[in-house]
């Protein structure tokens, strides 16, 4: 069984890579060995971590492209910054663990929700359609968001469209979105996520849903013809995606004091799409390594100024370009299989 | 396994009400596919037209025909690819009007392609798990959370993928990429992932198709086989002669989307009608 062994070591790889980051990067944060702004960073790193993995179950995996992974993200993060927001203001729960927990699986929930409703439609479809509808949806959530009031009223949820209509504790607060949110994420628990969405992700590619997936991105007719219901496939992987991004959401959500409606754009998700294609289309691992390079590369770029963005793009141009020779590729393929040669002689002389 | 069944030499074929024939031993049996006056049109341009067929529980069974016949077009009306214009398919009796391509292959019909279409990114053996797909009773929680339901089942189908794999010995390659796999042992592979579903009709679109006459003489004994094991109906479309003659009990013949022979192999070598099909018509001095 040497796939599967493989399959074994490439999981093992990718769980104690992340663990090993958790350890050490908590030893640095306890010690103060690590710059400010990057233990700003850690949680959105978390939650753009589980945003590029889930998303790469759509695209890599499921073979669908999926243009409003923001928009999921926007209503987990925005549905857990409200039942937060009400918990601790109506009934005065001050656990703040809890609360965060509560935030994030009810923000999960929601977004499950909307690509439920979403994909009965779209996924029985052929052909780009769930592009062209997400990406509408990642804007109609954005616009939406930006005209909602929500306040808190004793034990009272009141929502409106009009500001100056609503009384109370504001939670949302239309263009302005959340305001004076009280911040109760931690770096334990966006690892503590990412670890979850990599149960659930690697999990589910290797089990009999995962491979009848992967059949109908191979080849939906020959799919069909062995008698795999596709639609319920494709919305299997395209709902466990929504999930894990409407809880990405919460986490980031809560992580910030305030939270405007339009951080989630059109940008946002091309931005995962980014992670997902430069880390290799179906590669969790990949996935995570680029969610963390390119989230960090921005920031360290700042001495740049206004040529960031610039060098930003030249940067992923050279990623490409690299990945894809030839050259490089014999030279790394060259490497694996001398560090392999050694393995096999250590097999021998042991 | 049961007894094998004698080949087509020793099969004597008895008509069938509805202008068919089946095989003495299905007699009696209710045939495992039926088709009353098939058609279907393509903006007026009749690709098939008043296609009767029956088709015997154990039978092995030959659709033949020149290039463009309307052969392919046939499977994938049985398949439910196409919804036909006229007239019905029934398998096992059951009338299948309006059934999609995964409600078909559940009663009992798979297939093969003429241009392979095999799940090229994953292996041999995970090509054939899908087969088994529906055999699988577990769901995607207990995939997720690793119960012991889903080891025991993933152990099972391990077992049974490699199974039938062995008919054509081919166990060796079941870590192999399928997309990186010889001519031959891709249209193998189809064979056993088609196999895997549990069929009770096996349709075959040129199985033959780019292999060698020894490989063709080892295919022609393996779908004897493959018959006699599982004791299904087996439905194929072949140009190589030397395999629709030696293996198939009744023989179909097509051209220009209609039957114009039905026969034994010696019934359908010697009918004038086909022979001009194929080679044209003598011209006249």
């Amino acid at each position: 069984m040497k796939s599967k062994r493989n399959k074994l070591i490439y999981n093992l790889v990718t769980f104690g890579l992340v663990i090993a980051a958790y350890l050490v990067l908590s030893y640095m944060v306890q010690n103060k060995l690590i710059s400010r702004s990057l233990r700003g960073q850690l949680i959105p790193i978390c939650s753009w971590i589980v945003m590029a993995v889930s998303l790469n179950l759509v695209v890599g995996i499921s073979g669908e492209l999926c243009l409003g992974h923001a928009g999921f993200m926007s209503i987990g993060a925005f549905s857990g910054i409200l039942i937060s927001g009400y918990l601790l203001n109506a009934f005065q729960f001050e656990n703040a663990e809890l609360r965060l927990l509560i935030a994030i699986v009810f923000g999960g929930i929601m977004a499950g929700i909307l690509g439920v409703l979403i994909g009965i439609p779209v996924l029985r479809l052929r052909g780009d359609y769930l592009a062209i509808v997400t990406l509408a949806f990642g804007e109609i959530i954005k616009n939406v968001m930006n005209c909602i009031y929500v306040s808190v009223e004793g034990r009272h949820l009141n929502f409106s469209f009009i500001n100056n209509e609503i009384e109370g504790v504001r939670l949302l607060n239309g263009p302005n979105g959340a305001v004076a949110v009280k911040t109760i994420s931690t770096f334990t628990a966006g690892f503590l996520l990412i670890l979850f969405t990599l149960i659930v992700v690697l999990n589910l590619i290797n089990s009999h849903t995962g491979r009848a997936i992967m059949a109908i991105r191979d080849n939906r007719i020959a799919a069909e013809s062995m008698g795999v219901p596709v639609t319920r496939y494709k919305m299997i992987a395209f709902v466990t995606s929504a999930v894990l991004a409407g809880m990405a959401g919460a986490l980031y959500g809560l992580n910030m004091a305030t939270l405007v409606p339009t951080k989630f754009s059109f940008n946002e998700s091309i931005n995962v799409l980014v992670f997902v294609v430069l880390g290799g289309i179906g590669n969790t691992l990949g996935s995570i390594i680029s969610a963390t390079a390119l989230t960090i590369l921005p920031e360290k770029l700042r001495f740049l100024q206004s040529y960031r963005m610039l060098v930003y793009a030249v940067v992923l141009i050279v990623v490409m370009l690299l990945t894809n020779n030839a050259l490089v590729k014999s030279f790394v393929s060259n490497l694996t299989a001398r560090l392999r040669k050694n393995q096999y002689k250590e097999g021998l002389s042991a | 396994m049961s007894e094998p069944i004698k080949r087509r030499a020793g099969t004597k074929m008895v008509p069938y009400p509805s202008q068919s024939i089946v095989p003495e031993r299905d007699l009696g049996k209710q045939p495992v596919l039926e088709t009353r006056h098939l058609g279907i049109e393509f903006g007026g341009l009749k690709a098939v037209d008043d296609f009767n067929l029956i088709i015997g529980r154990t039978e092995i069974a030959g659709l033949i025909g020149p290039n463009g016949a309307g052969k392919t077009t046939v499977f994938n009306l049985l398949t439910k690819v196409y919804e036909p214009t006229h007239g019905t398919v029934l398998i096992n009796g059951r009338d299948t009007k309006g059934l999609s391509i995964t409600q078909a292959s559940h009663l009992g019909i798979a297939r093969t392609f003429q241009n392979i279409r095999l799940f090229n990114q994953m292996t041999v053996e995970e090509n054939v798990r899908i087969g088994l797909h529906n055999q699988i009773k577990y769901d995607m929680f207990t995939g997720i959370l690793r119960l012991p339901r889903y080891w025991k089942q993933e152990r099972r189908q391990h077992q049974q993928a490699l199974d039938l794999l062995s008919i054509f010995d081919m166990q060796g390659l079941a870590d192999v990429q399928a997309g990186s796999l010889p001519y031959g042992a891709q249209r193998r592979l189809e064979i056993v992932r088609a196999l895997a579903t549990n069929p009770c009709l096996l349709l075959l679109d040129e199985p033959a198709a780019g292999m060698n006459p020894h490989e063709t003489e080892e295919l022609m004994e393996n779908i004897a086989k493959i018959r006699d094991q599982f004791q299904i109906a087996i439905l194929l479309i072949e140009h190589d002669m030397s395999l629709v003659m030696g293996v198939c009990e009744g023989i179909c013949v097509l051209n220009f989307g209609k039957i114009i022979a039905k026969g034994t192999a010696d019934e359908i070598q010697n009918n004038p009608v086909v022979i001009e099909a194929y080679l044209g018509k003598r011209k006249e001095n």
